[in-house]
């Protein structure tokens, strides 16, 4: 039973890497096929420092990543804090879903309407252009709300209501309790909405793929791309983006690890 | 208890704006744009053409609904199994399959060409044995291969996660109670990870049965699924928006439906979310 | 200043939350350097008295005073009150020796201040040496210290303590009331202790308030509460009581259970229906024919230091604590002194405590334990 199960893990985690590391292998590939391997090669990845296309698209992507999970981070951690003090039990339960439609909603959904949204607007004030760097930073700073609102939530909850009520008692504006007092037990529960709305903004296409107009991020690149022939230099780029996602992966879970382990240190200290 | 609580609501006010014009008012312009024409005068043609692509919405949910069964069948056991390593295993296994549902799904997907193309790695192998080349790609297989392996994470990781909070004791009891292997699997463990099978379902099935890109490249030109028709008419230019609003409309009353029904089926599970 | 003045005073204080009303018309001064204690069921509010006094809270209508000035609408952190909080609300990112230092920072003390007021703190609750620990390594007690210690590190001119023991085991609850008394006799500091335990109420205060319903029942010394109660609830609320119908038939004379009684008590109408409160331990058990009651022995508990005897006197069920053993179903007489009877006014909690009838001890330990909040 235990080898059948190791087994099985093995598996489905071959299933779930091999494209991966086909992506990889063909990514050194010395000839510009993506069937037949004919040696090793770096060229395709010193290929890509030179396309501006690539590289202005991945400036875009990393601006777009890093204000929408800014601005989403504050507007959402603000939003659970007040979400949670609504007492009337329609109303809150009627905001949590209104923001839950853009995580259940299909993105093409999404993505059209904010985009009829845009061009709405933009008729309003007579643009030609309504799509462009605002309108994709919005539409990302929707899609990332509810993951920041639903990753901050359950730590406020575990909170100890009484902890204002005794930083307030020991002197400290509710503007201060709530930083000295409420952001620290959250800060875990932010970071993760955080690296998580950064995570999001990055991989995302169907959305962007509506609204960004002629400011054109990274997946809107690799989806132009692949819309013409194949050749290696995609998954040479899909092969950094693979190891950055990777990097980042092994270091909020370093992080995470580590305050556990400082949390069970402390339990057993405790004895 | 405390009324300046009052205060604190202030603070979800930005928010709440923000949804508005952003979520809300949105699917109302959609709605609109749904029931009017070009020139912005109320029409029912578009509502009306939605019948032309029946086709399409029954393959689009046929094949999302085989790819989440799929899912759900290879996902399930591999959660299970997962909740039976030690713990820094499990931590370890757990951001291995997350890995891949960050990587973008275009070059997720696109690399499968690579493998199942006429000329591709398991033709190649394939031929070297001395077997002829196997119809693979651009095939309602590939498709729903590209589903699965697109949005699999999604389901082993609620899943998991419900799996592995289950008290151990629950367990315990079971077998005190007298139940043998099986009988502890279907009276507890199933019945408790059921809350993560669901929205396992709901994040597999609605990002299948939308999407536009894993037909485009594994099914050829050969299978137009409902995200295709709306990308097309998007393409088009503005003239075809209504009808790429009425057919979104469509898709996203379905969706609901379907989410209704399956939280039929939940209890209470109104935050499932991943990790 | 004069040592009996009033430092924190309230006066006609209403609160209601969504129409329900949480405190009526309450008003009560409380003296400066004393130790009081609103003691009463849960959602008396007694907790949200002590809200409102912290800041935390606004009365509807009323005021709140502070060494005679208003201080409606004054903000918790600008009171020079502070709290001990009833799961200690203790924070849970900072160590002990910087939870303790919490208001000192906020007030701006230079450092070396601080470390010296946090030593001698930590030495004033005894936890010496445990500065750099972490909060969730620490015992309950353990972590009720550092609360006390954060709390009045601060220098309150009164501290409030909202069920502070509520969450220690028997014994380490019993310490902690000695200690508590302790500090504040040492501080000279208004101490404000809210429970619902009666007998901590009465070991460790010098004035009890006894609440119910919003309202003040009565506010006395232990003493006063225990042996002078002013209606049937304070009487039940506070140790064990028989309380009966009876008639005032004229002062020093009271008829109760179909038979007539010298008492002590007087200033009644002729003939005024009172009711009549006897504690258990204040009852002779005697041989039937020397009984000024007869009765049948229904139930018998032994609780170590006594029995706990119910006797059943024409349908009412007296309790009775005796170090005599007495058995099920003996024919009991039973002797009452003139003071153990004790006559108070009909008021609405009339009729509804003192019968011994459903009595059990698992119902009464239950209440205890789904208590407030």
């Amino acid at each position: 039973m235990k080898i059948l199960s190791r087994l099985y893990i093995a598996l489905i985690l071959f299933f779930l890497y091999a494209p991966v590391a086909v992506m990889i292998i063909f990514s050194f590939n010395s000839s510009s096929s993506v069937w037949v391997f004919e040696g090793f090669s770096t060229k395709w990845y010193e290929g890509l420092v030179y396309d501006t296309t690539m590289l202005t698209a991945l400036e875009h992507t990393l601006i777009i990543a890093v204000l929408s999970a800014l601005i989403s981070t504050v507007l959402g951690t603000a939003a659970a804090v007040g979400i949670l003090a609504i007492r009337k039990k329609v109303a809150s339960s009627l905001v949590m879903s209104m923001t839950n439609i853009p995580m259940m909603n299909a993105d093409i959904v999404t993505g059209i309407s904010l985009m009829l949204l845009f061009i709405f607007i933009g008729n309003l004030f007579g643009l030609n252009e309504s799509l462009g760097f605002i309108t994709v930073l919005a539409a990302h700073i929707t899609f990332n709300l509810p993951y920041v609102i639903l990753s901050v939530m359950p730590k406020l909850r575990q909170t100890d209501a009484n902890l204002v009520d005794a930083a307030m008692d020991l002197g400290c504006t509710p503007f201060k309790a709530f930083f000295k007092v409420i952001l620290p037990s959250i800060s875990t529960g932010i970071a993760t909405g955080t690296i998580m709305a950064f995570t999001l903004s990055l991989d995302d296409f169907v959305i962007s793929y509506f609204t960004c107009g002629k400011y054109q991020t990274l997946p809107i690149v690799i989806y132009n791309m692949t819309k013409k022939s194949v050749t290696p230099d995609t998954y040479a780029l899909s092969t950094i983006i693979f190891f950055v996602v990777f990097a980042l992966l092994i270091f909020y879970n370093m992080l995470q690890s580590k305050s556990e382990k400082q949390a069970a240190v402390r339990k057993v200290g405790a004895k | 208890m405390n009324k300046k609580s009052f205060g604190n609501q202030l603070l979800a006010a930005p928010h709440v704006v923000w949804s508005v014009i952003f979520i809300v008012v949105p699917l109302f312009i959609m709605l609109y744009f749904a029931f009017t024409n070009a020139d912005g005068g109320f029409t029912l043609e578009n509502v009306k053409q939605i019948g032309l692509y029946k086709k399409a919405f029954g393959i689009s949910i046929l094949y999302a609904a085989i790819a989440t069964v799929i899912t759900l069948l290879l996902a399930y056991p591999m959660a299970y199994f997962m909740t039976k390593v030690n713990i820094s295993s499990q931590r370890m296994l757990m951001m291995i399959v997350m890995i891949p549902m960050w990587m973008n799904f275009l070059i997720r997907t696109y690399s499968w060409i690579t493998i199942l193309a006429n000329t591709g790695l398991i033709n190649t192998f394939l031929g070297k044995l001395g077997i002829e080349p196997l119809k693979l790609i651009n095939t309602p297989g590939a498709v729903i291969l590209g589903m699965v392996y697109d949005f699999i994470p999604y389901m082993i990781l609620p899943i998991y996660s419900v799996m592995s909070k289950i008290d151990k004791s629950l367990l315990e009891a079971s077998e005190d109670l007298g139940s043998n292997a099986f009988n502890k699997f279907r009276r507890v463990i199933l019945p408790l990870s059921r809350p993560g099978i669901i929205s396992g379902i709901t994040m597999v099935f609605v990002p299948s049965v939308s999407t536009f890109y894993i037909s485009q490249k594994l099914g050829g030109n050969k299978t137009m699924l409902v995200g295709d028709v709306i990308e097309y008419f998007f393409n088009a230019g503005p003239d075809y928006y209504n009808v790429a609003s009425a057919i979104s409309m469509v898709l996203m009353v379905m969706i609901l439906v379907c989410m209704v029904i399956m939280n039929r089926f939940s209890d209470d599970d109104s935050e499932g979310v991943i990790i | 200043m004069q040592k009996e003045e009033n430092i924190v005073q309230l006066k006609n204080i209403s609160v209601a939350f969504d129409d329900q009303v949480i405190l009526d018309d309450l008003s009560l001064d409380i003296k400066d350097k004393e130790f009081i204690t609103f003691l009463g069921p849960s959602g008396c509010g007694k907790t949200t008295t002590l809200r409102l006094i912290a800041g935390f809270l606004e009365p509807d209508e009323g005021d709140v005073l502070f060494e005679g000035k208003k201080i409606n609408g004054v903000p918790a952190y600008k009171r020079q009150v502070n709290t001990i909080f009833q799961r200690y609300a203790l924070f849970p990112h900072l160590n002990v020796y910087e939870n303790i230092a919490f208001g000192l920072r906020i007030k701006k003390w230079p450092e070396n201040e601080i470390k010296a007021k946090v030593e001698e703190m930590l030495k004033l609750v005894n936890l010496t040496g445990l500065e750099k620990r972490h909060i969730d390594t620490l015992s309950g007690g353990q972590q009720q210290r550092v609360a006390i210690a954060r709390a009045i590190a601060n220098h309150p001119k009164v501290l409030l303590l909202d069920e502070p023991l509520a969450a220690l085991d028997l014994k380490l609850r019993k310490d902690m009331q000695k200690e508590l008394k302790k500090i504040q006799q040492q501080l000279g500091i208004t101490f404000v202790f809210v429970t619902h335990d009666q007998e901590e109420a009465l070991t460790m205060s010098d004035r009890v308030v006894v609440m119910d319903g919003g309202k003040i029942q009565q506010v006395g010394t232990p003493q006063d509460i225990y042996n002078e109660p002013e209606n049937a609830f304070v009487a039940d609320f506070i140790g064990e009581s028989n309380i009966l119908d009876g008639k005032m038939i004229r002062d020093f004379y009271v008829e109760f259970s179909g038979q007539k009684f010298d008492c002590l008590d007087k200033g009644f109408q002729e003939n005024e229906a009172v009711d009549v409160v006897v504690r258990p331990e204040d009852v002779d058990i005697v041989p039937v024919e020397k009984g000024m009651l007869t009765g049948i022995v229904t139930s018998v508990s032994f609780l170590g230091v006594h029995y706990e005897i119910i006797v059943d006197i024409g349908g009412f069920k007296w309790m009775i604590q005796t170090t005599d053993e007495h058995f099920v179903d003996d024919k009991v007489g039973l002797f009452i002194e003139p003071d153990a009877i004790h006559i108070m006014k009909k008021s609405e909690y009339s009729g509804l405590y003192g019968d011994y009838s459903s009595y059990s001890e698992e119902i009464d330990h239950l209440s205890d334990i789904i208590e407030e909040e």
